[in-house]
């Protein structure tokens, strides 16, 4: 039986910690992901855990921390946001290099500057060509599970992969919310132990990692860790259906939602799905055929899959948390319509920003944006389709 | 046990021959002193930040290093020690290993004077069981020789070039070794290469079996850098200490210790005179700066000897 209880997004993946029990922890305080190394030190403190928790000076030093003790032969995880996240950037490229599966909780926030603690994509967004698998998650609970799918798709052997589990700040991280967990013991078994093929601290076989690596040999390598985020695929798909067999819940590459038959079609990311939904259920009422496309994993991307479950859409929408600043649309939008190109040519794109700095999203917006859709329909006429919703001027 | 070179020069190495650092350098005498400190039986995860050490010793596919060895990037070797020293606390608490091991992490002036000083800080203060060694060459070497903020007053850099307005460069060289020391970790000590080696492999021997974070600061001079006849290397660095400009000394649980004292103190231009990056000193217009270094050199040597309750 499950455990029914009531936690934010920040103590769901503070719980998931605890029960997977990993070898190493290090971590760095920033808002809104400072909570989850908070409730983990109780953790350690409390002896609830046997994990080495490492409280770094920078993130920098977290990222750094994690590659030597993952390279050790360490389950090692992270959490942070935003600035964090950027301070990280060089060592993320590494961390993937290096074939380390370790995991890191990401609450997303606005990436400086200006400065800014609130929610958008800016940060991840930023990582998403780090090498790191990116699982994206609506709620508390997709957080949850998420991150004990994670362990399981990074340390997979046709992966070794790092895997960052993302999540909305504040909206997610701080809302409580319901939650199923699963039982200590059953999440102990779903992961399973962690057991590297060659790592630093086996005496039978010393190593030497992080190389000087030239010409000769590195672009083989780099190959290779393109076809490692290739494989994830298929492993991401094979997990969530052994996890679906111990939760009953179902993960995919995205949800799609009422999409099947829709003409009209919204794609996003993370919480706003939520407000999305209510707005897709009303407009169903109407007798409209409005459908949604939720995105979880982001890294690597479902392209064919995207195009054949839009298929049958006229008019679509992608909707980015995060400019790229390209000044034709965000990153989000950029990939649909690259995954659309000669495998679904009719469908007419809209790329909206929305939600910049932590700027409410309501569903008055989503609505305008599905209304924009259905005159795009109705009308044949596209216009400007690098669009702003929810801002002034 | 008295320190016995021939006893000691037969352990084996664990950083083996064929290596790419030039002749002459002091970097690969400085890491093959400190490993031969390692007990044979007992295992270490060794590490390095990016510079020459790194590039030169473990091109892929070759690793010269015998033991386990981690490099992740420039600035950070402090941290990515750390880490491996985190997990074997824990996978020794869990039960899922048994055998000993000590982690060393070696850093060139540039990753451990500058950019890496944060990290290094960070890992020193959280008491990691680690020793961190610096194998301080005065500049950028890996580069093309800038100047780091380890390179001594007016030494000429290609990025504090001697020209017509400036000596080279115009600042005094950071007193990593304090910086540390003031950290108040079980074991702190500056070393290089003299009598033997004696001086360096003892205080390695002291800084990997002290519990608790060590640092060495260790002298290591560069031939391209430093700009003197490759066979000279142990020359400078006993002329490096003869001059005290690079006392030899430790800080053991807050106590300092002056490990050698000349017993006549030479005059600094034996030490400046062999290199190259000093030669424009000895022009006519330049000859007062060398008493600059001089004066600057006394009054530390003075302080030093304070310290260390050997000013009476």
């Amino acid at each position: 039986m499950s455990i029914r209880e009531r936690l934010s997004g920040n103590e769901a993946i503070a719980v998931a910690m605890r029960q997977i029990n990993p070898d190493v922890v290090a971590a760095f305080p920033i808002t809104p992901s400072t909570e989850i190394p908070q409730y983990f030190s109780q953790f350690v403190s409390n002896g609830q855990v046997q994990t080495e928790f490492v409280a770094v000076e920078s993130e920098h030093s977290a990222m750094s921390a994690c590659i030597g003790a993952q390279a050790a032969g360490a389950r090692t995880m992270t959490a942070t946001s935003a600035n964090g996240l950027a301070l990280m950037w060089e060592m993320l490229y590494i961390a993937s290099a290096m074939k380390l599966p370790m995991t890191l909780s990401c609450v997303n926030r606005a990436l400086s500057g200006p400065l800014n603690i609130h929610n958008d994509h800016s940060d991840s967004m930023g990582a998403r060509d780090s090498g790191w698998i990116q699982l994206y998650s609506e709620t508390n609970q997709e957080a949850y599970d998420n991150l004990l799918q994670a362990i399981r798709i990074a340390e997979h052997k046709d992966v070794q992969l790092p895997v960052m589990v993302c999540q909305d700040g504040f909206i997610t991280s701080h809302a409580v919310e319901n939650i199923e967990l699963l039982e200590d013991d059953k999440v102990k078994e779903f992961v399973g132990e962690y057991k590297p093929d060659h790592y630093l601290l086996n005496h039978k076989e010393p190593i030497a990692v992080g190389p000087l690596d030239l010409p000769a040999h590195c672009f083989e390598h780099k190959r290779e860790q393109a076809q490692s985020m290739i494989n994830a695929k298929k492993v991401i798909l094979e997990v969530a259906k052994e996890f679906e067999k111990l939760t009953g819940r179902k993960y995919e590459y995205f949800e799609k939602y009422n999409l099947d038959d829709a003409e009209i079609a919204v794609i996003i990311i993370n919480s706003s799905a939520g407000t999305a939904k209510t707005v897709v259920d009303k407009l169903r009422e109407n007798g409209i055929k409005a459908g949604l496309l939720k995105i979880r994993m982001f890294r690597p991307f479902p392209a064919d899959e995207i195009a054949e479950a839009l298929r049958n859409v006229k008019a679509l929408a992608v909707m980015d948390k995060a400019e790229s600043y390209s000044a034709m649309g965000g990153p989000v939008g950029a990939e649909v319509k690259a995954a659309l190109y000669g495998k679904a040519d009719g469908i007419k794109v809209l790329n909206y920003i929305y939600g910049l700095g932590g700027r409410d999203v309501r569903a008055d917006d989503i609505e305008e944006v599905y209304n924009s859709l259905m005159d795009i329909v109705k009308t044949g006429q596209i216009g400007e389709t690098y669009r702003y919703i929810g801002v002034r001027g | 046990m008295a320190y016995n070179l021939k006893q000691v020069m037969n352990k084996p190495e664990r950083l083996t021959g064929g290596h790419r650092m030039c002749a002459g350098c002091g970097a690969p005498v400085t890491v093959r002193t400190v490993l031969r400190a390692l007990k044979p039986e007992d295992h270490a995860v060794c590490c390095s930040a990016t510079g020459c050490l790194e590039v030169s010793t473990f091109l892929y596919p070759y690793t010269a290093w015998k033991d386990s060895f981690i490099h992740s990037a420039f600035e950070n070797a402090g941290a990515t020690l750390s880490g491996v020293e985190a997990a074997y606390t824990a996978l020794m608490r869990k039960g899922k290993m048994n055998e000993s091991y000590k982690f060393i992490a070696f850093g060139g002036d540039g990753g451990t004077y500058d950019i890496g000083l944060q990290s290094l800080s960070g890992a020193m203060e959280r008491g990691h069981d680690m020793v961190y060694i610096c194998y301080d060459n005065e500049a950028y070497m890996n580069t093309g020789i800038q100047r780091s903020s380890g390179t001594p007053r007016y030494a000429d850099t290609t990025t504090s070039p001697q020209g017509t307005e400036m000596p080279g460069k115009m600042q005094y060289k950071k007193d990593l070794t304090g910086v540390m020391a003031a950290h108040r970790i079980p074991y702190v000590a500056q070393s290089t290469l003299t009598s033997n080696f004696k001086d360096l492999y003892e205080k390695a021997e002291k800084a990997i079996y002290t519990k608790g974070p060590a640092f060495m600061n260790v002298l290591s001079p560069c031939p391209r850098g430093w700009r003197y006849n490759t066979p000279d290397l142990m020359e400078i660095c006993k002329l490096a200490v003869e001059t005290c400009i690079w006392p030899l000394y430790e800080v053991e649980d807050g106590k300092w210790k002056l490990n050698y004292k000349p017993k006549k103190k030479l005059p600094v231009t034996e030490y400046l005179k062999p290199q190259g990056r000093f030669k424009h000193l000895f022009n006519d217009e330049n000859r007062h700066l060398i008493d600059n270094i001089q004066e600057d050199i006394d009054k530390k040597w003075e302080e030093l000897l304070k310290k260390c309750g050997e000013d009476s």
